[in-house]
């Protein structure tokens, strides 16, 4: 019998800030982050695969989503539902908001740590935050070795995982013992689409919030012994323990002094045409400043 | 103690530009702060390099020398490092936002519990005054970085722990050898001491790193092709301006994903931040996360059809129409007037 693993998915929710559009952009040409629409990180997308292929190779394997973040953050385990995992837990609680990556990894190793898995995956990098931060500073919480910037999980036996990684200016296959944190590059495989099956059978899969809220929208509700795979756990501060100095802002010591939003506004441009003559004189313009010799 | 320490990234048994820019930007940090630069060095076979460390500022170079730390493997630099703050306090340590800094100063901060701050384009020292508890803060390092895809700049302060981390992406900062270089001390880190049989877990099984062939980011002039340029075959448009005005070809990602161009010619946020004295923008649209990589460029120009693409708001000349008849005019023109 082949073994079976238990890996963890660390996804968060984020703002897409890729492609602003015209809508997210307030009058005076700055971004208004509440108009982004609300992501699954796609490099946690990545991650899910490298997951879900341990499952198809292993099977027995549970994939179980992890993720920080407001009620609203249930949507990622859906997703991850809907893609073939087979469970996930929502971090979620007041006394984590105005954490930096210290305090978030903290948070997110002390529940990784109630989880147990043999492996957990996550994205490289965010995009809102975009510091690439988490993954290493969660294995380093707990004590087990990282291989960063993995393309492909190209070997798994019981105790060791070999992957391949993604250099500046080339590859590298390492190999690891287990457990271990992988955090998976944007190269990496894409997440294979949502799975009907999966998405009839979870589709109406809730947290206690969002239960309290189709309650309060006089809407269907799961009686309490119907269905227990459609509860979506949401882990607070008391589950998962720790000193409580290290978590949201006070266990953060980086602060955020001042926020400047980048304002695009045309500056003072020549406009020429692409005729003979402009062209002309540009390049004329250019060789007499010397800007090309 | 209390002084500045850079951590070096070597390369094919040389120094990274890296780590030499950020031993010039502690220089002028350090002399705000009336304190020193030193180094820190891991590696095999690398004490040759110390004295080009001494060229660039650091007054003391700590070197860890040992076989086992050949390539870099996360589990015995973090530890080597570890040992080296705690030892040592710097009151700033800063990194390369390269593959290899952005692995270990994450571990590093960790293990510390110290804060640290991502892929910043600005340093400074400065004061600060916390909004909640009103205390004041003398001297902190200022950490100005873009996030949430370059659409905002945040200032960031790590009133209360030590060290101060910091990492800095190739090419932001210049680097500058010292005018009168002055030999420092070598401190050499017993590695047998640190470092435990754990710290191995990870192995290296197969290295398949390109010679660095491509190097766009310290070029004066760079041609900078879009997707607008079409295909492959058409980017040599591109390549045969560069030629003719002695440039470097620079690509965006869009471009770089429909194979036009290498990956190495990649300008912007995950690509190469570059600020030649003149780049020419030949059918880039100028995404965020494309001008986040080259819009500190002292003269741009953009070819563009499209007249309300955002590349002309950053343009300093802005021309409107089709690269496919422009560039061959500024070919020919070119030739004229330097005749
Ligand atoms: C403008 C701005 C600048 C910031 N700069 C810094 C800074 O320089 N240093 C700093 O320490 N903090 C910084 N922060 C705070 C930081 O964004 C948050 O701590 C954030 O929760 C985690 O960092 P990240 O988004 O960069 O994640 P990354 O470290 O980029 O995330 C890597 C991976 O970790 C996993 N992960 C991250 N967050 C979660 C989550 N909530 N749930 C599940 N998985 C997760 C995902 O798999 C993700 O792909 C900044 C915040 C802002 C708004
Ligand atoms: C996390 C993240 C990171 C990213 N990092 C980078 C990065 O580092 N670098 C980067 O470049 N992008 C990056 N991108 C992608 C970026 O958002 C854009 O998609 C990309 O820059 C677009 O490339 P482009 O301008 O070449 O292509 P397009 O946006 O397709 O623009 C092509 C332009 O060519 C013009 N054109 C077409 N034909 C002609 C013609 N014959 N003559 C003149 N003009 C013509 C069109 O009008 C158009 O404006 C990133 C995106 C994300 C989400």
């Amino acid at each position: 019998m082949s073994k079976e693993f238990k890996i963890v998915v660390l996804a968060k929710q984020v703002p897409d800030t890729r492609n602003v559009g015209k809508d997210a952009m307030t009058p005076e040409g700055t971004v208004n982050r509440a108009a982004l629409p609300a992501i699954f990180n796609p490099e946690d997308m990545n991650a899910l695969e490298q997951a879900l292929r341990i499952k198809d190779k292993f099977p027995g394997s549970k994939v179980l989503i992890l993720t920080m973040g407001p009620f609203r953050a249930a949507e990622i385990i859906r997703e991850g539902y809907f893609r073939g995992a087979d469970g996930g837990v929502l971090l979620t609680d007041r006394r984590f908001a105005g954490a930096d990556t210290l305090a978030t990894s903290f948070a997110i190793s002390q529940a990784v740590k109630k989880m147990n898995p043999d492996i957990i995956v996550s994205g490289r990098q965010a995009i809102d935050g975009d510091t690439a931060q988490v993954g290493p500073q969660v294995a380093e919480k707990m004590n087990i070795p990282q291989i960063t910037y993995a393309e492909e999980i190209t070997g798994l036996s019981d105790n060791r995982i070999t992957v391949r990684r993604r250099l500046e200016r080339g590859v590298e296959v390492v190999s690891s013992t287990l457990p271990c944190l992988i955090t998976v590059h944007a190269t990496a495989a894409p997440c294979r689409p949502r799975n009907a099956k999966c998405v009839l059978k979870y589709k109406y899969s809730r947290t206690i919030h969002e239960e309290q809220d189709a309650a309060n929208a006089g809407k269907y509700l799961l009686s309490a012994d119907e269905k227990p795979y459609l509860k979506i756990q949401e882990w607070t501060v008391d589950d998962v323990g720790g000193d409580e100095n290290c978590y949201g802002f006070a266990g953060s010591p980086t602060k955020v002094k001042k926020i400047e939003n980048i304002v695009f506004k045309a500056k003072e441009a020549k406009k020429l045409t692409g005729s003979d003559a402009d062209v002309d004189s540009l390049i004329s313009e250019l060789m007499a400043n010397h800007e090309i010799g | 103690m209390n002084n500045i320490i850079v951590f070096i990234e070597t390369d094919g048994g040389k120094l990274c530009d890296v780590s030499l820019e950020l031993l010039t930007k502690a220089r002028s940090l350090a002399e705000c702060l009336n304190v020193d630069v030193e180094a820190l060095l891991i590696g095999s076979n690398i004490s040759g390099l110390v004295p080009e460390l001494y060229r660039y500022g650091a007054k003391v170079v700590h070197v860890a020398d040992d076989p086992r730390l050949e390539f870099f493997r996360t589990l015995p630099y973090a530890a080597i490092t570890i040992e080296l703050f705690k030892e040592q306090k710097p009151q700033i340590a800063l990194f390369g936002a390269s593959s290899i800094g952005r692995d270990l100063a994450p571990r590093v901060s960790s293990a510390l519990k110290s804060g640290l701050t991502a892929d910043c384009t600005s340093l400074d020292i400065g004061d600060h005054e916390d909004a909640r508890s009103g205390k004041k803060y003398k001297n902190l390092l200022y950490q100005i970085r873009p996030a949430f895809g370059g659409n905002i700049i945040a200032t960031i302060v790590n009133p209360e722990h030590r060290p101060q981390m910091a990492t800095v992406r190739e090419g932001v900062m210049k680097k500058e050898p010292l005018e009168k270089p002055a030999d420092g001390k070598i401190h050499q880190i017993d590695t047998a001491k640190i470092l435990i049989d754990s710290d191995f877990a990870v192995e290296i099984i197969k290295r398949d790193i390109e010679e660095k062939k491509i190097n766009i980011k310290g070029a004066q002039i760079i041609i900078d092709g879009g997707y607008g340029v079409g295909s492959r075959e058409n980017f040599k448009l591109v390549f045969d301006l560069a030629k003719t005005l002695g440039a470097e070809v620079g690509a965006s990602r869009a471009a770089v994903d429909a194979g036009f161009a290498d990956n190495a010619r990649q300008v912007g946020q995950t690509g190469v931040t570059v600020r030649p004295k003149l780049i020419i923008c030949l059918g880039v649209s100028g995404a965020i996360q494309h001008t986040a990589g080259m819009d500190q460029s002292k003269i741009i120009i953009a070819v563009n059809s499209d007249p309300e693409a955002p590349i002309h708001k950053i343009a300093d000349y802005s021309i409107i129409g089709d690269l496919n008849e422009v560039v061959p005019r500024m070919i020919a023109s070119y030739k004229k007037h330097s005749k």
